[in-house]
Formats: C-alpha cells, sequence, structure tokens
C-alpha cells in the first residue's frame, strides 16, 4: 500500500510540473507536446483510480485527438509566431488573467475540499436499475439511458464544432476537399505503416465500440480510434478526403444525432416519457443510437483534425 | 514453481526499467537527433519487450497473455515508423526551429 501511495505521489507532483511547464513554456509546439504528455499522465490517474471508462476517453480524445488538432493548430500558428511574441500584454493584463485563474483555481479546491464524506452518490442506484437497460457496463447505461440527453448534446456540440472549422473556410473552396498537410511518398515508410497498421485498428476500434455494452469501451474511443486509421491513410498519401459537399457524407453526418432524436422523442409515444425506452427494448434501441452515432462520430472527428477545405475536386 | 516465476517476472521488469532509465539517460545527453533516437528505439524495443516478457507469467492465458504481446509488437511497428520518419526529416534538417 505505501508503494502504491508512492507511485500516486510521484504521479501527482508530475502531473503538477507538466501542467506548470505546459503554461511557462513560450514555444507554442513545445506547450502542446506538454499538453499531450499531461493528458496521458491523466489517462495513468484514471486507471489508478480505477475508472477504465474515462482513462480510454482521456487517452483517445484528450491526448490523441486533441493533441492532433493543437499540433496543427500550431503548425499553421508557427509563421507567425515571432511576431506574436513581440507584443507583450500589459502589466495590467497579465495580472488580471493571473488573479482570474487564481480565483477559479480557489473556488474549485474550496467546492471539492468541502464535499461531504462520504461523498453523494448515485452509482447503488444505478448499479440496481442497471438490469433494466440490458447493458452491463453501468458507464454506458448512464450515457445512453439514465443522461442519455447529455450524450446527445455532445455528439451534437461535435458536429457543431465541425461546422464552426468549415466555415473558415475560403468562398472558392466552399464545398471542397479538406487536405492534410503531408510530405509522405507512397513508397515510403509511412505508406507501408498506412497499409500494415487500418485492418488491424479497424478491428480494434469496432471491438472497442461494441464491448461498451459490458465492459470498459464505447463508440466515442472506438470512434478516435476508426477516425485516426482514416487520418492515417491519408496522412500516407494513399486516398484523399471527400468533397465537404457530398451528399452521403452529410447525410451520415446528421444521421447520428437524428437517430437519437426520433428514438428519444419516440419515447413519449412508446414509454411516455421524452428519452425513455419501452421496457423490453432498451437495448436494441440503445445498440440502434450507438450504430448510427458511430459513423457520425468517425467523420465528424476526422474531419475536425483535417481543417476547412482547401481545395476544389478535380473536375 | 509460483515463486520461479515471480522471480522471473521480477528480474525481467527490473531489466526492462533498466533499459526505459537508459533510455532516457541518452535521450537528455545524446548530442544530436539519430543518437538520440537510437536511445529512444532501445528503449521502446528491449526496455518494454522486457516489461511485457516478464509480464507474460502473470497473466491469464490466452486472451491476456497475447493482448500483451501485441501491444508490444504494435509498439515496435509505430516507434520504428516514427523513429524512421523523424530520422528523415532530422537529415533533410527540419525540426523545430532551436
Amino acid at each position: 500500500m505505501t508503494l502504491a501511495l508512492a507511485v500516486d505521489i510521484g504521479l501527482a507532483m508530475l502531473i503538477l510540473a507538466m501542467a506548470g511547464w505546459t503554461i511557462a513554456v513560450r514555444d507554442t509546439f513545445a506547450s502542446v507536446i506538454g499538453f499531450v504528455t499531461y493528458g496521458l499522465l491523466l489517462t495513468l490517474v484514471w486507471v489508478r483510480l480505477a475508472m477504465p471508462d474515462v482513462a480510454l476517453t482521456e487517452a483517445a480524445m484528450g491526448g490523441g485527438l486533441t493533441g492532433a488538432l493543437l499540433i496543427g493548430g500550431a503548425a499553421r500558428l508557427r509563421r507567425t509566431e515571432a511576431a506574436v511574441r513581440t507584443e507583450r500584454p500589459g502589466m495590467l493584463t497579465r495580472t488580471l488573467a493571473a488573479v482570474l485563474s487564481a480565483t477559479v483555481t480557489a473556488a474549485l479546491a474550496i467546492c471539492v475540499l468541502n464535499l461531504p464524506d462520504p461523498a453523494p452518490t448515485l452509482a447503488p442506484d444505478a448499479a440496481a436499475k442497471l438490469g433494466s437497460t440490458g447493458v452491463g457496463n453501468p458507464v454506458t447505461a448512464v450515457l445512453l439511458a439514465y443522461r442519455s440527453m447529455d450524450t446527445l448534446l455532445e455528439a451534437i456540440v461535435v458536429l457543431l464544432a465541425l461546422f464552426g472549422v468549415w466555415s473558415l473556410a475560403h468562398d472558392r473552396f466552399w464545398g471542397g476537399c479538406p487536405q492534410l498537410r503531408t510530405h509522405a511518398d507512397s513508397e515510403g515508410i509511412l505508406a507501408y505503416f498506412a497499409r500494415i497498421l487500418p485492418p488491424i485498428g479497424i478491428i480494434v476500434g469496432v471491438y472497442i465500440f461494441w464491448i461498451g455494452a459490458d465492459f470498459p469501451g464505447g463508440k466515442f474511443q472506438g470512434a478516435t480510434i476508426l477516425a485516426a486509421m482514416w487520418l492515417l491513410v491519408i496522412g500516407a498519401g494513399l486516398a484523399y478526403f471527400p468533397p465537404i459537399s457530398q451528399a452521403w457524407l452529410r447525410i451520415l453526418l446528421v444521421a447520428g444525432p437524428l437517430v437519437f432524436m426520433v428514438i428519444g422523442f419516440a419515447g413519449i409515444v412508446t414509454a411516455g416519457a421524452v428519452f425513455a425506452y419501452p421496457i423490453g427494448f432498451a437495448k436494441p434501441l440503445i445498440l440502434a443510437i450507438e450504430i448510427a452515432l458511430m459513423p457520425t462520430l468517425v467523420l465528424a472527428l476526422a474531419l475536425l483534425v483535417a481543417g476547412a477545405p482547401q481545395r476544389m475536386p478535380p473536375q | 514453481m509460483k515463486i520461479a516465476w515471480d522471480i522471473f517476472t521480477i528480474v525481467a521488469v527490473m531489466a526492462g526499467s533498466f533499459f526505459f532509465l537508459a533510455g532516457t539517460v541518452g535521450l537528455l545527453r545524446f548530442p544530436d537527433p539519430l543518437t538520440r533516437l537510437h536511445a529512444l528505439t532501445k528503449a521502446d524495443n528491449l526496455g518494454l519487450g522486457l516489461v511485457v516478457l516478464g509480464l507474460l507469467p502473470q497473466t491469464h492465458w490466452p486472451l491476456d497473455t497475447i493482448k500483451l504481446i501485441a501491444i508490444w509488437l504494435f509498439a515496435l511497428l509505430a516507434g520504428a515508423t516514427v523513429g524512421q520518419l523523424m530520422a528523415c526529416t532530422a537529415r533533410r534538417g527540419g525540426g523545430p526551429p532551436k
């Protein structure tokens, strides 16, 4: 036990140091790398707290996908970075920012430290009603049965973020293809890697999606892996993004939230409440929502990394 | 027999940790990108390999054992690929500005 405690304390110190370094370092790219490392350390913390579901999500989304987005952002900002660094904000701005950050930190600390002991929990209730949902993983039950409204809004937020990225497109390229900035040659090692890995990665992604009903896993983690495989193939120069004006692309993007909403509101008729499932049909309906959300999430996450359209499709 | 396997685990994992330590020291001390990559790949290949090898007797045959070996093989594949890509970029004189 003392050894585990020593590991935990070491981990906590490392995370604090990493967080401080990420803020303090001047170079944007170094800061992004620090943030990704911070995400991976946070994954270990979730594992230590016995929450593999959150750990998987943190590794896939927090470290991996957000890291990829930030690296893309840092690469685009590189040209202007030297100019930005010369104009330091004034003393007043910096003091205000520091006070604001310190206040938020203090407020969070006070909230956490004042939690009653033992903390109020709905976990026994969630576990007791698990049988009525038909799924074996309590986290999935919370996400798709008890609090399915939140999950729907999450999926819509991802979609809205994608529309935000698309709206940055130049008028000339609206409806065109996004592009990854790569210097890959089709005979190089990256192309080889991109031929070997996706078949295995697709199996792992679908497995993590499928296993989510009963064990740690789920659609967000699975979708991130599938999106990563797609990005790998495109990044190696073996495939291209479709034009964002394609009908099938837009239909798949909307299909997930749409199916979710239809099933949710059908609950008024079939089960007497919005987002309620009729008795005995919970598992198949949850499965239908998950399967419909999967392509939406894969496409949305990959296209978020791809960025705004940058060229028109060849005629 | 159980004790023999436990001792094997401890020895192999400690040997793996040594390679991680050596790789980290190399990463910090070596003078240029190519030698630093060399230090890193030693940590990935041998360090992770020995840790996985040491943990194998503690896993449930067959699924957990195969998963653990698969993790090592994927780390090898990814490490070798990324190492090559970084080395190519370094030789072309790319990489982050100093």
